[in-house]
């Protein structure tokens, strides 16, 4: 019941629905690139080098001949797969240590929340710099990074949530019965407390299409010949008096999917919470 | 204020060995020593030089001794010597990019703040009208927009198509020639960019919590009273709600601190500006540990102390804390 009237209430939303609508497109986009890309992203034309926007090359071309389009549609791929793992990772870890500290309370919770705390004193992107200038830069260590710097928001949400829950007569009620601590917080508590995690999950893709996009265009990120947004616009700047396109495009396509995502996120929030609407 | 002020001085002590103790396990955890790599890419080190560089660094000694060891040489404010070929002290290289960074960040500070808590209010005073749709499309774009693309198009746009503003560096070639007034212009067209870029990016989450705290404030009942007696509503919206909606700001500020010096990385990559997030930069590239270690120790003590000054600033705003 509660559940179909939030949907209801997202289905009426209509910026939230058009943030679905483009995430879903750029999935689409993502998994169907090799048919959709007017041409192979990685085929060099050295006749056709930093060619302007045309017909044959609706986005220009970079400074190797490539399709700027094409580049960008494969481009997806990376932006999603670093967005979706990454914030997997944290989410994981997130719940993890908000559910122990909110669950178990006292000594540990103290612990943990200090480490949240420590976690937050550094700027992020330094934090993700150091570890990749030990482990190096590519895709994997990058969702990995990426994840085990984000988790402090889902561990406080998740704390907050249980702290609440845990008191709650249907929760003593299980005790009561005998219901062990992880078949408490798993069957429980958790499932109560996955909605704030949604929506973090949602803004947090954005979040980590934004990091990984920058790591890539300081080039400690998805390395060429590889196309991801990020790198992508490496060149732009380094052809920016001659060639604004490869400048603008990527930065688009950043932007557009970065903004449907938190369209989508806020969406959900207000539907399951429309008191939040202000 | 005392007791409030001196509990949070105590605070930061944890926290200071919290600091060093991530950044000192960010470096060591990994596979491979920080002299292994360093030799490998420096093929002609001999292993007799290997071995005096592990001896040097302590490397062969157990992890908390080196730990001990590393922080009582970091409490100096020795942080060793980089790995570049110049070999220098790490905080001398630091210290010398420091007040460009700070300087910079104060700036845009200071901008995000003359623009983003008018913003808010004004928004939060007309509610739902087509001023607060407005700043609330501007705020959409800020939260999406990544940081290093709109450094991009603002250098396309005033550095290259219009250009108007220099694209790269702090300064002109022949700086040191120029006359006061000339160096104070030529500073400041460098730096505007890289400012008004990264105070972009801060302004969307400050205006858009003004507009909250202020529009909770506005709900209250005692501004209803305010209202009642027959104040004029600028005297009600500037004395009565907006002192008390700008202490959770104030708060918002400290914690926004990190994000506006992590900025710095970006803004000073792509304008070429001689500062800490520049210096990080090149470190990462080059793996020069040394370095990545003391900026990492740096800049989170920085952002400590800037959360305490928020703190400070929190506690003499409000009369409760102050008084109490």
């Amino acid at each position: 019941m509660r559940i179909s009237e939030s949907w209801m209430r997202l289905w009426r939303n209509r910026l939230a629905i058009s943030g679905l609508a483009l995430v879903l497109g750029l999935c689409a986009a993502a998994l169907l690139a090799h048919w959709l890309a007017p041409y192979d992203p990685d085929f060099i034309d050295l006749k056709q080098v930093l060619m302007p926007p045309s017909p044959a090359h609706l986005l220009g071309t970079d400074t190797l001949g490539r399709d700027v389009l094409s580049r960008i549609i494969f481009g997806a791929r990376v932006s999603l797969l670093v967005g979706f793992v990454a914030v997997g990772i944290a989410t994981l870890i997130g719940v993890l240590v908000g559910a122990l500290a909110g669950y178990y309370g006292g000594a540990l919770d103290q612990i943990l929340m200090r480490l949240v705390d420590l976690m937050l004193c550094f700027p992020t992107i330094f934090l993700i710099l150091a570890v990749i200038a030990v482990l190096g830069p590519n895709i994997w260590n990058i969702m990995a990074v990426i994840g085990l710097t984000s988790w402090m928001g889902v561990a406080r949400l998740v704390r907050a949530e249980f702290l609440s829950l845990r008191e709650r007569e249907f929760v003593v009620a299980a005790r009561a019965l005998g219901a062990s601590d992880a078949r408490l917080i798993w069957r429980h508590l958790l499932p109560n407390a996955l909605t704030p995690v949604m929506v973090s999950a949602t803004l947090g893709v954005a979040g980590a299409i934004l990091v990984e996009s920058s790591l890539s265009f300081l080039g400690l990120g998805v390395q060429p010949p590889t196309p991801s947004w990020g790198n992508m616009l490496t060149m732009g700047k380094d052809n920016i008096e001659i060639a604004w396109w490869l400048s603008v495009f990527p930065g688009l396509a950043i932007l557009v999917t970065v903004m449907s995502y938190n369209l989508l996120g806020e969406g959900i929030r207000e539907a399951i919470d429309p008191r939040l609407r202000d | 204020m005392w007791l409030y002020l001196s509990k949070r001085l105590l605070l930061m002590i944890p926290m200071l060995l919290g600091i060093t103790l991530v950044s000192f396990l960010v470096i060591h955890l990994a596979p491979g020593t920080p002299t292994e790599l360093q030799t490998t890419m420096n093929p002609k080190a001999s292993v007799e030089a290997q071995k005096r560089l592990r001896e040097l660094y302590g490397l062969d000694q157990p992890l908390q001794v080196q730990y001990w060891d590393w922080l009582k040489r970091v409490s100096r404010l020795d942080f060793g010597r980089s790995f570049s070929p110049d070999r220098r002290p790490v905080w001398d290289k630091i210290r010398e990019r420091i007040g460009v960074t700070l300087g910079l960040n104060l700036l845009s500070l200071l901008i995000i703040l003359a623009v983003a808590l008018p913003l808010g209010v004004l928004a939060a005073q007309r509610a739902h009208s087509w001023f607060d749709k407005g700043t609330t499309l501007l705020v959409f774009f800020g939260f999406a927009m990544p940081s290093f693309w709109l450094a991009l198009l603002l250098m396309l746009f005033f550095g290259v198509y219009l250009d108007w503003l220099p694209i790269s560096g702090l300064t002109s070639l022949g700086f040191s020639h120029l006359s006061f007034w000339e160096k104070f212009s030529d500073l400041g067209a460098h730096v505007t960019l890289p400012v008004l870029g990264s105070a972009f990016m801060g302004l969307a989450g400050v205006s858009r919590y003004m507009r909250g705290s202020m529009l909770e404030v506005i709900g209250q009942d005692y501004i209803t009273t305010a209202r009642a007696k027959g104040l004029p509503e600028r005297v009600v919206i500037f004395k009565h709600a907006l002192r008390n909606a700008l202490l959770p700001v104030i708060t918002i500020l400290g914690f926004s601190l990190p994000g506006l010096i992590g900025g710095s990385v970006i803004f000073e990559a792509i304008f070429a500006i001689p500062g800490m997030g520049q210096l990080l930069w090149w470190a990462v590239m080059a793996r020069d540990y040394p370095v990545i270690m003391g900026e990492l120790v740096i800049v989170a003590f920085l952002t400590l102390l800037g959360n305490l000054l928020a703190d400070l600033a929190y506690g003499l705003a409000d009369p409760r804390i102050r008084m109490g």
